[in-house]
């Protein structure tokens, strides 16, 4: 099998990654992230077996990024005694009012990682699906719950 | 339910509007160069495999390309194509392949000056992975062929071990990865003929000019 050049990888999906992880985790983290993501997708490509959905693949990376950096963020957070769902590393970042991705990131790792997906990438559920490793209605029930949960949260 | 939900058309609308940088929003194109680069913490946790850059020189666009050997290819863009020489990087040598510019500041400045007619050899590291066997042999013999002087195919077919094998000694000095660093360009036809070389015969005359001092580049 061959693997097209890691470049032309980056270059088709760089910027897609980057919003993601910007929506998931917040400007302050993504770049972090973002090499994060493309340095774990750069040491398994060369034993990659399946290159028929690269863009799935490497969202799937970026998506792990995401959620493992979310549930870091808040382990770390605990100790300082904030309420957990303010406590991601985005929380920290300034939010404006109004700040609807701010509330997003206030959302368990698996919602916010779907929401992203779903309104930033404008993926389908069948990509959310495939990307998170999920099943189809399990992605619909992670977009519904997080827009369930946000909608109680940005009437306040 | 949700295409029409008027939340999620707030959360992309509102993820449009965000400051996410000028490559994240609708409005602005994709922009590579406003991303974070990768190829420099890819280098240091031993990942990058291929380096590549390109060169706008006074004799054509090139694209160079190195691994943690050396350079392992130089290649006449308009030639050779970017993207057909990238997917042979990718699968003789390894699909960890990022344009990495930095990596290759020293064939870069190498390039130029002999280029300008400053330069008259080569000090760079070469990977010489990309050929083996007559060819390989017969491409350390044109190597040997000092600047402002040429030699012939029979000549270096000679070297390589095969003096009957000029016109193999001719297909190996076409399928040169190194063309300009290992000088096939001072390769020349028993009778005094021109030959062949990749990236057109222009650029095989305009080379010996430099090194005869009588370039007029730019001119």
């Amino acid at each position: 099998m061959t693997l097209p050049p890691f470049q032309k990888l980056i270059d088709a999906h760089g910027p897609d990654v980057h919003r993601l992880l910007v929506a998931s985790v917040g400007r302050l983290d993504a770049d972090d992230c973002y090499q994060e993501t493309w340095l774990a997708a750069l040491r398994a490509y060369p034993r990659l077996r399946d290159s028929s959905n690269l863009r799935s693949w490497i969202l799937t990376v970026a998506s792990r990024k995401a959620i493992d950096h979310v549930r870091r963020g808040r382990r770390q957070a605990i100790p300082v005694g904030e309420a957990p769902e303010r406590a991601g590393p985005a929380a920290a970042a300034p939010v404006d009012d109004g700040n609807l991705w701010g509330l997003v990131r206030a959302l368990p790792p698996k919602q916010r990682n779907a929401l992203a997906l779903r309104f930033v990438l404008d993926a389908g559920y069948d990509e959310i699906s495939a990307v998170m490793g999920t099943s189809e209605p399990a992605a619909r029930r992670n977009v519904h719950e997080g827009l369930k949960r946000l909608r109680t949260e940005y009437r306040r | 339910m949700t295409e029409s939900d008027p939340l999620g058309r707030a959360l992309t609308d509102a993820a449009c509007r965000e400051p996410l940088g000028p490559a994240l929003t609708g409005a602005a194109p994709p922009d590579r160069a406003a991303l974070p680069d990768v190829s420099a913490r890819a280098a240091s946790a031993g990942l990058l495999d291929v380096a590549y850059a390109e060169l706008d020189s006074a004799v054509g666009r090139l694209l160079l390309a190195a691994t943690p050997r050396g350079l392992v290819r130089v290649a006449w863009v308009d030639f050779s194509g970017e993207d057909a020489v990238l997917a042979a990087l990718a699968e003789k040598v390894s699909p960890r392949v990022l344009a990495a510019p930095r990596r290759l500041d020293e064939p870069r400045r190498e390039l130029e000056e002999y280029l300008a007619g400053g330069r008259r050899r080569f000090e760079l590291a070469l990977d010489w992975r990309l050929v083996r066997g007559f060819g390989r042999r017969v491409l350390e013999a044109t190597a040997q062929v000092p600047y402002g002087s040429v030699s012939t195919y029979k000549q270096v077919a000679r070297e390589a071990g095969n003096e009957r094998a000029s016109r193999a000694a001719g297909n190996a000095l076409g399928a040169n990865p190194l063309p300009i660093v290992v000088p096939c360009h001072r390769i020349l036809h028993s009778t005094g003929g021109l030959g062949g070389y990749t990236g057109g015969l222009e650029r095989k005359r305009m080379l010996l000019q430099i090194e005869s001092g009588q370039a007029t580049l730019g001119a």
